[in-house]
C-alpha cells in the first residue's frame, strides 16, 4: 500500500521515465535512465517523499551478460520509515553518471569507492580519486574480469632465504 | 598529490596523523592543515585495511563465506553473522525456530555491549582515562567468556548460521551469563561515577564536534551517532526483526550531537541491552529435547557399529566442539529441511543418506542456491544500520555482495566534524565515531 | 705449538671466555625482561592483543608492559593484524626506524601468511617485508598464545649472541 504511494508520486511527476520492478520479497524497486538521475533524486529527497538519507550506493558488474554496469541506490525516509531501491544502467561505452554529492554528502566517499572498484566516472564530483586502493594500482578490482589474486605490490617484496 | 596539498594556504602548517598513530588504530590517516593548534582543513585517507572482502565473497559459496563476515566489525562479530544470515533468510524465505531467535537476540545484544565497551574504552584511554579502559575491558572479558562457552570462540565465532544457530546454549549458561551481566552493571556504575561529572572529561567532549540532526542525516549516520544527534531511528524499532517487537526497551537519545552525547548514548544503550537480555532469557522457550541437554549418549564408535544392523536412534556423544548440535536438539535451533543446513553429524557418520546429504551440501555447484534476484536487509549493528546487499544469479556463489558499513558514513563526516577544533579534539572525536577498520575498508 | 700471538690469544679467551659469557648472559637477561614494544595494530587480532595487555591476562607480568608509540624507543615490534599492500610501506618505515637490537613478532594468521585473505589486496605474510622472530598462529590467537610467544621470544633473546658495543672488533 505504502509502496504504491511513492511509486504513484514518482510516475505522476515523471511520466514514462520511471519503471517499477516487481519484487518477490516486497521491496520497492524502481528503474530509471541515468540521464534522469539527478532530477528524480532531487524530487525524492524533498517533499512529499522525504527520502532524506542515502543509505547506500553501489554498483554491480553485468558487463559479460548485459554489457553494462548497474548502479544501485538505497534511499531511506525517516519520516515515513520506508526504503526504496533505485537502479540505473551505465553502458559500457560511456562509463559516467551524475554525481549525487551535492544532494548527500556521504555520496562523496561512496562514489569514490565505486570509482575505485569499478572505474565509473561521476560527473560533477569534487574530488574523483581512488579511495581504498593506492595510486599506481592498475585495473578495477571488483570488476568480474579482474583476477582475485592479481597482486600489485606497492613496495618490492623481500626474497626469503633460508 | 593530495587534495589538501593543493588547497592549503602557503603559510599554514601541514601535518600528518597516522596511519601508524596510537589513536588512529593503525588504519586511517588524517592530513591536517593547521593554524597554530586549530584545524583549518583536513583530509582523511582510508583503505589501509582493505582486504578485498567483497571480491573474496564472490568466490566463496554462501555457506563458506560466513567466517569472513566475522571479521568485518570484529568487536561484534555475532551481529555481522546475524546481518548476513538474516539477509540470506530473507532471500530464501525461511525463518529460524523461535528458540533460535531468542538465542540470536541474546547473542547480538551481548555483542552490542562488547562493541560499545570497546569503543568507549578506546575513546577514554586515548583521552587519558586509563582506569576506565581497564574496567571496560574487564567487563568485555566476562562477556567474551560467556560467548566462548556457547560458541566455542571468543571473537571469530561463525555461530549464527543460515536457518538458525550452530549449537544450543550451554546447559548451564546461566552461571557465566549472570556473572557477565553483574560485572557489566558494576562497571557501568563505576564508570558513570568516574566520568559523567568529571570536569576534564566534560571539557574535552562537551560541544566538541557537534553533528546537528540535518548534518547527521545528510551524511547517513545511523546507530548511536545518529541518536546522539536527537534523531530517533533504530532498526530494531523501525523495522523489527527477530523477536525485538516482543521485548521492551527504550531508544536513548542525545540532544546536542557532540562527543559527550555519543558517549552517553552508548552508556545508556548498554543498560538497555542488559535489560533486553534479561527479558529474552525469561521469555525464551525451553528446549524441547526429550533427553535434556546434558543427557549422556552412546559413544560414537558404538553408534557406528550399531548402525550396521539398524538405523541408529539413540543420542550419540559428539566431540566437544559439536556439543549442542545433537540431532535431538536441532529442531529447536535450526530450520527443518536438508537444503539449507548441514545435516546432523550423527546421520553423516551412521547412514548413507546422511552422508549423501552432507556431500550434496558441500559439493561445489550444489549446496545453498537461492533464486535469482537481489535483496537488501539490515540489522542494528554496534555502529548503526548494518546492511547486506546480495545479488544472486541462481548459483551457489553470490554474484555480488555489498556491505553497508555504518562507520563508513560516519568516518566520511570526520573532516567536517573536526574543522575548527584543536588537534587534541580529534582524538575523542575519532574515538566516538568508533571506526572499525574491518568494516570501514572491508 | 707455534709462537703465541698475544692479541689473538687475548681475543679468543675473552670472546668465548668466562667474562664474555657472563656479560652475554647478563645482557640477555636484562634485555628479555625490559622489552619496550611498539604495537602495530591494524585489525581484529588487535582485540585479543588488547585483552592480553589488560588486567585479565596482563603481559606486564613478563616484562613487556611498556608500550611505546615511537619506533625509535622500541625493542620489539608487535605486528598484529592484516597487512595490506597499502599498509606495507608504512610497516617497513616503522621497522627501519627501530634501533638495534630489535625483534619482531607476527601475531595472527594474517600477519604470518595472509590468513584467510588470499587476494589482490593483502600481503601474504609480513616476512615478505621485514624479518620476523616469532610467528603466532591463530585467527585470532588466544591471549595465552600471545603470552606463550612472548616467553619464546624471551628464550631466544636469552640465548642469542648479544651484540654489545664495547666488545673487541674482529
Ligand atoms: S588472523 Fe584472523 S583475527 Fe587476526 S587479523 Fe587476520 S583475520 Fe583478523
Amino acid at each position: 500500500m505504502e509502496n504504491k504511494k511513492v511509486i504513484d508520486a514518482l510516475t505522476k511527476a515523471f511520466p514514462g521515465k520511471v519503471t517499477e520492478v516487481p519484487d518477490r520479497l516486497g521491496d520497492t524497486i524502481v528503474r530509471i535512465e541515468k540521464d534522469d538521475l539527478l532530477i528524480i533524486m532531487d524530487f525524492l529527497k524533498n517533499r512529499p517523499c522525504e527520502f532524506t538519507m542515502l543509505l547506500d550506493l553501489t554498483c554491480v558488474d553485468y558487463l559479460s551478460s548485459k554489457g553494462c554496469f548497474e548502479m544501485v541506490y538505497h534511499l531511506f525516509s525517516i519520516s515515513s520509515n520506508k526504503r526504496i531501491r533505485i537502479k540505473s544502467e551505465v553502458r559500457k561505452n560511456e562509463l559516467d553518471i551524475d554525481s549525487l554529492s551535492d544532494l548527500w554528502k556521504n555520496a562523496n566517499w561512496l562514489e569514490r569507492e565505486v570509482f575505485d572498484m569499478f572505474g565509473i566516472n561521476f560527473k560533477g564530483h569534487p574530488d574523483m580519486r581512488r579511495l581504498f586502493m593506492y595510486e599506481g594500482f592498475e585495473g578495477y578490482p571488483l570488476c568480474k574480469d579482474y583476477p582475485l589474486r592479481k597482486r600489485q605490490p606497492k613496495i618490492p617484496l623481500r626474497k626469503i632465504t633460508k | 598529490m593530495n587534495r589538501i596539498q593543493k588547497e592549503a594556504r602557503k603559510e599554514s602548517l601541514l601535518i600528518n596523523m597516522g596511519p601508524s598513530h596510537p589513536a588512529m588504530h593503525g588504519t586511517i590517516r588524517i592530513m591536517l592543515e593547521l593554524d597554530g593548534e586549530v584545524v583549518k582543513n583536513s583530509e582523511v585517507e582510508v583503505g589501509y585495511l582493505h582486504r578485498g572482502f567483497e571480491k573474496t565473497c564472490e568466490h566463496k559459496t554462501y555457506f563458506n563465506l560466513l567466517p569472513y563476515t566475522d571479521r568485518l566489525n570484529y568487536v561484534s562479530p555475532l551481529i555481522n553473522n546475524l546481518a548476513y544470515v538474516m539477509t540470506m533468510e530473507k532471500m530464501l524465505e525461511i525463518e529460524a525456530p523461535e528458540r533460535a531467535q531468542y538465542i540470536r537476540v541474546i547473542m547480538s545484544e551481548f555483542s552490542r555491549i562488547s562493541d560499545h565497551l570497546t569503543a568507549l574504552a578506546a575513546m577514554t584511554m586515548e583521552c587519558g582515562a586509563f582506569t576506565v579502559f581497564l574496567y571496560y575491558i574487564q567487563a568485555r572479558e566476562e562477556i567474551w567468556n560467556f560467548i566462548e562457552q556457547t560458541t566455542g570462540a571468543r571473537m571469530t565465532t561463525s555461530y549464527i548460521r543460515i536457518g538458525g544457530v550452530r549449537a544450543d546454549l550451554h546447559p548451564d549458561f546461566k552461571g557465566l551469563m549472570d556473572k557477565a551481566i553483574k560485572v557489566t552493571r558494576r562497571v557501568l556504575k563505576d564508570v558513570k561515577g568516574l566520568l559523567n561529572k568529571n570536569k576534564i572529561w566534560i571539557d574535552r567532549t562537551r560541544d566538541v564536534a557537534v553533528a546537528n540532526p540535518e548534518m547527521a542525516v545528510n551524511y547517513g549516520f545511523t546507530g548511536p551517532c545518529l541518536r546522539a544527534s536527537g534523531v530517533s531511528y533504530d532498526v530494531r524499532k523501525a523495522h523489527p526483526y527477530l523477536v525485538y517487537d516482543q521485548l521492551e526497551f527504550e531508544v536513548p537519545l542525545g540532544d546536542k550531537g557532540d562527543n559527550f552525547d555519543r558517549y552517553m548514548v552508548r552508556m545508556k544503550e548498554m543498560e538497555q541491552s542488559l535489560k533486553i537480555i534479561e527479558q529474552a532469557v525469561e521469555k525464551m522457550p525451553a528446549s524441547s529435547s526429550r533427553a535434556g541437554l546434558m543427557a549422556k549418549g552412546i559413544e560414537p564408535d558404538e553408534a557406528i557399529k550399531a548402525s550396521r544392523t539398524k538405523k541408529a536412534e539413540e543420542r550419540v556423544n559428539l566431540s566437544p566442539n559439536l556439543q549442542g548440535s545433537e540431532k535431538d536438539v536441532r529442531p529447536d535451533i535450526l530450520v527443518k529441511g536438508k537444503k539449507y543446513t548441514v545435516p546432523p553429524k550423527e546421520d553423516t557418520y551412521t547412514n548413507i543418506e546422511g552422508l549423501i546429504n552432507h556431500f550434496k551440501f558441500f559439493m561445489s555447484g550444489h549446496g545453498i542456491r537461492p533464486p535469482k534476484g537481489d535483496v537488501y536487509f539490515s540489522v542494528e549493528g554496534g555502529n548503526g544500520e548494518l546492511g547486506f546487499y546480495i545479488v544472486s544469479d541462481g548459483t551457489d556463489k553470490p554474484y555480488r555482495l555489498h556491505l553497508r558499513a555504518p562507520c563508513f558514513h560516519i568516518v566520511s563526516a570526520l573532516e567536517e566534524m573536526i574543522k575548527g577544533h584543536y588537534i587534541a579534539d580529534i582524538i575523542p572525536t575519532f574515538g566516538s565515531t568508533n571506526m572499525i577498520g574491518g568494516e570501514l575498508d572491508r | 705449538m707455534g709462537k703465541i700471538k698475544p692479541r689473538a690469544y687475548y681475543r679468543e679467551t675473552l670472546n668465548g671466555g668466562f667474562i664474555a659469557t657472563k656479560i652475554n648472559y647478563m645482557l640477555g637477561w636484562g634485555r628479555k625482561y625490559s622489552l619496550f614494544h611498539y604495537p602495530f595494530i591494524t585489525a581484529c587480532c588487535g582485540m585479543e592483543y588488547m585483552s592480553a595487555a589488560c588486567a585479565h591476562w596482563d603481559f606486564d607480568r613478563f616484562g613487556v608492559g611498556m608500550t611505546t608509540f615511537s619506533p625509535r624507543q622500541a625493542d620489539m615490534l608487535f605486528v598484529v593484524g592484516t597487512i595490506s599492500q597499502k599498509e606495507a610501506p608504512v610497516l617497513k618505515t616503522v621497522y627501519e626506524q627501530m634501533c638495534e637490537p630489535n625483534w619482531v613478532i607476527a601475531c595472527g594468521a594474517c600477519a604470518v601468511s595472509g590468513g584467510i585473505y588470499d587476494n589482490y589486496a593483502v600481503v601474504q605474510g609480513i616476512d615478505k617485508i621485514i624479518p620476523v622472530d616469532v610467528f603466532i598462529p591463530g585467527c585470532p590467537p588466544r591471549p595465552e598464545t600471545i603470552l606463550n610467544a612472548i616467553e619464546k621470544l624471551q628464550d631466544k633473546i636469552q640465548h642469542q649472541k648479544q651484540d654489545w658495543k664495547w666488545k673487541i672488533k674482529k
